[in-house]
């Protein structure tokens, strides 16, 4: 293969794992970080390098959107923010100290548990009310966002900062440690813990994996883990699949047997990085 | 990532801005329009460098469209361009990898500015509380790049 065909080949796969990603709602990282590794050979640090830039270019472009239109509450992004990066940053750093294959275990592990999470998304949401919480009113966490279905605007509080607070510590260190946004992290500890309305969580978290990706994005570069050569590529491509999935596929494809494939290829893909991991 | 985009603000008032300082309203900064021009103009610019840093890297080397042996060199662990002198001087010298590794520091800078400006923001509503954390969390990002090339 010539360098050419290999960045036509990356960039193809980027395209693929961004439109695939914005179809499922998860980053492109997650399915791109196996293709580099598994598929085409690519050293796992410049894999996991390429894939954290690429996932501050959807992140952003995402969160365009979901600012303008009021969707992500800033203020819960900007306080949870503290814990993402310090989180970033301390996984950026363990994953220079386990080496690769640390990486591919911890990563055959978080695609299982992801695969499982996806499985569960179905049942039943808990409305029980959002009990008072004084840090919550002390840091005027509170918002409200436009339903469409139901066309008003819809008030929520928010409660348990601090549970949050660690959660999304644990959502950072995963971030920086295998270079995926952890959205699948991100989003059930606003849901869950902190009973932001599912949707304010997805543009949240959206609007978040951004900086802390851009935390660990820091350490990746100054280590010269990211290589342009395959890093450039990665970026256009992702970029672009996610933005033709999010305009243009969206609304035609059926997301029940696309997530029901998607848990398949998760599952195989885990069982392969933790074998390469245990066994090399 | 979920949702399809909708370009079209629905609310003239900011549920996000603080509610404090009700004496002083009508500010002139639309803080929502503002962040969100930063990051689409941001990651529009950065892809623009990388794209041009491809074709560049192209021309320079000819070779790349024919020979395989580049590519071992290529996908194998070895040095590359981690400070921002390598980057600058590399640029200069017009090598396309430079160009590249410029548009991704770009897309690397966009949440950092978009935390500054949140900051400035924050600053301009009175909001000390928030002032503080923001502050917290861009000295972490710049930490971050420091403390890196330490490593």
């Amino acid at each position: 293969m010539t360098p050419f065909l290999f960045m036509i080949v990356v960039l193809g796969f980027s395209v693929g794992a961004g439109l695939l990603g914005s179809l499922l709602g998860i980053g492109g990282g997650l399915i791109l970080i196996p293709v580099l590794t598994l598929l085409l050979k690519v050293d796992i640090q410049y894999a996991v390098g390429a894939s954290i830039v690429s996932v501050i270019a959807t992140s952003s472009g995402a969160a365009a959107a979901y600012v303008r239109d009021r969707m992500a509450n800033t203020r819960v992004a900007m306080f949870l923010e503290l814990a993402t990066t310090a989180g970033a940053l301390s996984g950026a750093f363990m994953s220079g100290l386990v080496g690769g294959r640390g990486v591919y275990l911890v990563f055959g592990c978080v695609m299982a548990g992801s695969a499982l999470v996806m499985l569960r998304r179905m049942r039943a949401r808990d409305e029980a009310p959002v009990p008072a919480d004084a840090l919550a009113d002390r840091l005027a966490l509170h918002g409200s966002y436009w339903d469409e279905s139901r066309g008003r605007e819809v008030p929520y509080r928010v409660t348990r900062p601090l549970a949050g607070l660690g959660l999304m510590y644990v959502a950072g260190t995963v971030s920086g440690m295998l270079g995926i946004g952890s959205g699948a992290l991100k989003v059930p500890a606003m849901d869950l813990a902190m009973r932001l309305p599912l949707k304010v969580s997805t543009a949240t978290s959206n609007f978040m994996i951004g900086v802390t990706a851009a935390a660990s994005a820091g350490v990746y570069f100054a280590r010269g883990n990211i290589d342009p050569f395959i890093a450039g590529p990665v970026c256009v491509g992702v970029t672009l699949g996610a933005w033709l999935g999010s305009r243009h596929l969206m609304a035609r494809v059926n997301s029940t047997w696309l997530r029901a494939l998607f848990v398949g290829v998760l599952l195989w893909v885990a069982f392969e990085m933790l074998r390469k991991g245990w066994a090399p | 990532m979920s949702e399809a985009p909708k370009p079209e603000p629905r609310r003239p008032e900011a549920a996000t801005v603080a509610v404090q300082d009700d004496g002083e309203d009508a500010s002139p900064l639309q803080p929502e329009l503002l962040i969100s021009d930063l990051l689409r103009y941001g990651v529009a610019a950065s892809l623009a460098l990388v794209t041009l840093g491809t074709v560049v890297t192209f021309f320079r080397h000819p070779d790349y469209l024919v020979s395989s042996e580049a590519l071992q060199r290529l996908t194998s662990p070895h040095p590359v361009p981690h400070t921002l002198g390598d980057v600058v001087a590399g640029a200069l010298a017009a090598r396309g990898q430079a160009f590249v590794m410029a548009g991704l520091l770009v897309m690397m800078a966009v949440p950092v500015m978009r935390v500054a400006l949140s900051l400035l923001i924050f600053r301009q509503q009175k909001d000390r509380l928030y002032v503080g954390i923001t502050a917290t969390v861009l000295a972490m990002l710049i930490l971050s790049f420091l403390l890196g090339a330490v490593h």
